[in-house]
Formats: structure tokens, C-alpha cells, sequence
């Protein structure tokens, strides 16, 4: 462990809200990435749905 | 080996293939990409040593170089896969150029924002418009203009010649932005990483870089061939479906439709 305690490893020094930002950012991203698709999929599914009720109309 | 090589190629060519395949291999992506990550991650957090100079700061190059990379090579891969769909007409090439093209763009995104934050404490700037920072805002306006080429043209030939030749075109930014550190005076750091040299990095902290690198490889090659992405490109266009086909859609879900 590079840290002497918790707070310091919060802390980084003095670059903290720097870090911790980007490693948010990243976060963000890859759920993104993944839940992304999912919603898309929802959408299309819900698309095709309308489609076929106007088709039935 | 050539053979298998072959092989494989043309089996990836074809849907059918290429959803079993993917199928089967995106969970081992999934949890070895996660695992190496989690890894790698705590690694270069918390136990590698703080940099000499940029001190604690320089801990964002584990998010930002391998985001950086992949947004490259990732453009690389929708530039191939648009040459190969044009040239040999092939119909899955086109959809992987499809399906790359937003997770390229996050990845830029990625690269830029982490690039502007980390450039706050070192260079005491956010952004400045030095080579390696414009080349890659223009490398994820390139990744735009393919995913603005797919939403807007409704012909799908159309759309999918016009976004591969964007897209091979658009490839001539990637030698710019490796070489633009070695071209131009930047502010940007040389590159740490290179195939031909040792890493300009003390071995303690670049471990837990290649394990990381290696983990969000996997599990971004786990979104990219990931089916759901797939198949939502395939069950675009439900206009050219009878009406018994959409009815069997909405019963079973999009999944099985396409083959």
C-alpha cells in the first residue's frame, strides 16, 4: 500500500478531486457503454411493437 | 494456421456464425475483462508509487492512455471494416463498422476529458489547441460524422457506403495524432508506451498498467461483439418485415428474428 491511511488515499496529495473526477468520468463510461445498448434494444423492441399495432389498425 | 485463419474469417463473415461465436465467447470477455480491471485498477490506485514529478496526478494515466489507445485502434477497425464491406461487399463488416463507432466515440470522450482534467494540475490548463489535442478532438468528430451518416440516411446501402468511406478517409488523422507529439512542439508528453521500446515507466507502475490495459481491451471487445449491440443494429428497418414476422418479433423478442 503506497497510502498511509484512508483519508490520505482520498486526499492523493493535493490532486484528489483530480483524480477521483476521472476515475468517475470513467465510470460513468463503461456503464454507459453497457446499459447504452440495453435502452436502445427496449426502444427498438417498443418501435417494432407501434409498428405492428398500426399495421393491425 | 493460415487455414484456421481463413476459416475463421469466413465464418465471422457470416451472421449465423457469428452469433454463436460471440455468444459464446463475450461472458469469458465479460468476467476476465472485469477481473483484470478490478485488478489493475486497485493496483495502480492505491499500491503503485506516486509519480516523481506530477506526484498523485499521474494516476490518471491508468483510465487515460489505454482510453486513448482504444479509441484509436477502434478507429482503426471501423476504417478495416468499412474497406472490407466495400470491397468484398461483405454485410457483417459493415455492421461491426456500425457497431464500433459509438464506443470508439465514448472512448475518445473518455481520453479527452480525462487528458483536459489531468492537464489542470500539471500544465495548469485545461485544454490548449497544441497538435495531439486538436487531432484527437477531430478523431471523435470523425466518430460523430459516422454515427450522424447511420441516423440520417435511411437507405441502408447508402448509408453504409457513405460511413465506410468517411471512415477510411477519416484514417489518415491516426498517424497525425501518434506522430504529432515527434512532429510539432507540444505540451503533450511523448509517448509513454510503444511497441518497439521499454516503457518509460518504472516496472511498479507499469504492471498494474498492462493488466488494467488488457482488462478494459476485453471488455470493450465484450460490448463491441456483445449481442445486444448486434442485434439492435439488425432489428433496425422492421418496415421491411411481413406482418407475421413482426408479430413473432414482439412475441419472442428481437433476438431470433434476424436468422
Amino acid at each position: 500500500m503506497f497510502f498511509d491511511s484512508f483519508s490520505d488515499f482520498i486526499a492523493m496529495g493535493t490532486h484528489g478531486p483530480y483524480v477521483w473526477l476521472c476515475y468517475g468520468i470513467f465510470a460513468l463510461t463503461m456503464i454507459f457503454n453497457f446499459v447504452g445498448p440495453r435502452l436502445k434494444r427496449k426502444q427498438v423492441l417498443k418501435d417494432i411493437a407501434r409498428q405492428a399495432r398500426r399495421e393491425d389498425a | 494456421m493460415w487455414q484456421a485463419l481463413k476459416r475463421l474469417y469466413h465464418k465471422m463473415g457470416s451472421p449465423k456464425w457469428f452469433y454463436e461465436i460471440t455468444e459464446r465467447w463475450s461472458p469469458w470477455f465479460l468476467w476476465i475483462g472485469t477481473a483484470l480491471m478490478a485488478v489493475g485498477l486497485v493496483w495502480g490506485l492505491a499500491f503503485a508509487p506516486a509519480d516523481y514529478l506530477q506526484g498523485n496526478s499521474f494516476r490518471i494515466i491508468y483510465i487515460h492512455v489505454p482510453a486513448a489507445l482504444l479509441s484509436q485502434s477502434a478507429y482503426i477497425m471501423m476504417a478495416v471494416a468499412g474497406l472490407v464491406g466495400l470491397v468484398w461487399r461483405m454485410k457483417m463488416s459493415f455492421i461491426v463498422g456500425k457497431v464500433i463507432a459509438p464506443i470508439g466515440a465514448s472512448m475518445a470522450i473518455l481520453a479527452l476529458l480525462t487528458g483536459a482534467i489531468w492537464g489542470k494540475p500539471t500544465w495548469g490548463t485545461w485544454w490548449v489547441w497544441d497538435a495531439r489535442l486538436t487531432s484527437m478532438l477531430i478523431l471523435l468528430f470523425l466518430y460523430f460524422g459516422v454515427m450522424a451518416i447511420y441516423n440520417a440516411i435511411e437507405n441502408e446501402d447508402l448509408a453504409n457506403k457513405a460511413a465506410s468511406i468517411l471512415s477510411i478517409v477519416g484514417s489518415i488523422n491516426i498517424p497525425i495524432i501518434k506522430y504529432s507529439v515527434e512532429w510539432w512542439n507540444t505540451l503533450h508528453q511523448p509517448a509513454t508506451i510503444t511497441l518497439t521500446k521499454k516503457p518509460t515507466m518504472a516496472p511498479e507502475m507499469f504492471i498494474p498498467f498492462g493488466v488494467y490495459h488488457l482488462g478494459i481491451l476485453l471488455l470493450v471487445c465484450c460490448v463491441g461483439v456483445c449481442a445486444h449491440t448486434y442485434r439492435n443494429s439488425m432489428a433496425r428497418a422492421p418496415h421491411k418485415l411481413g406482418k407475421e414476422t413482426t408479430q413473432s418479433i414482439i412475441k419472442i423478442g428481437a433476438d431470433t428474428y434476424v436468422f
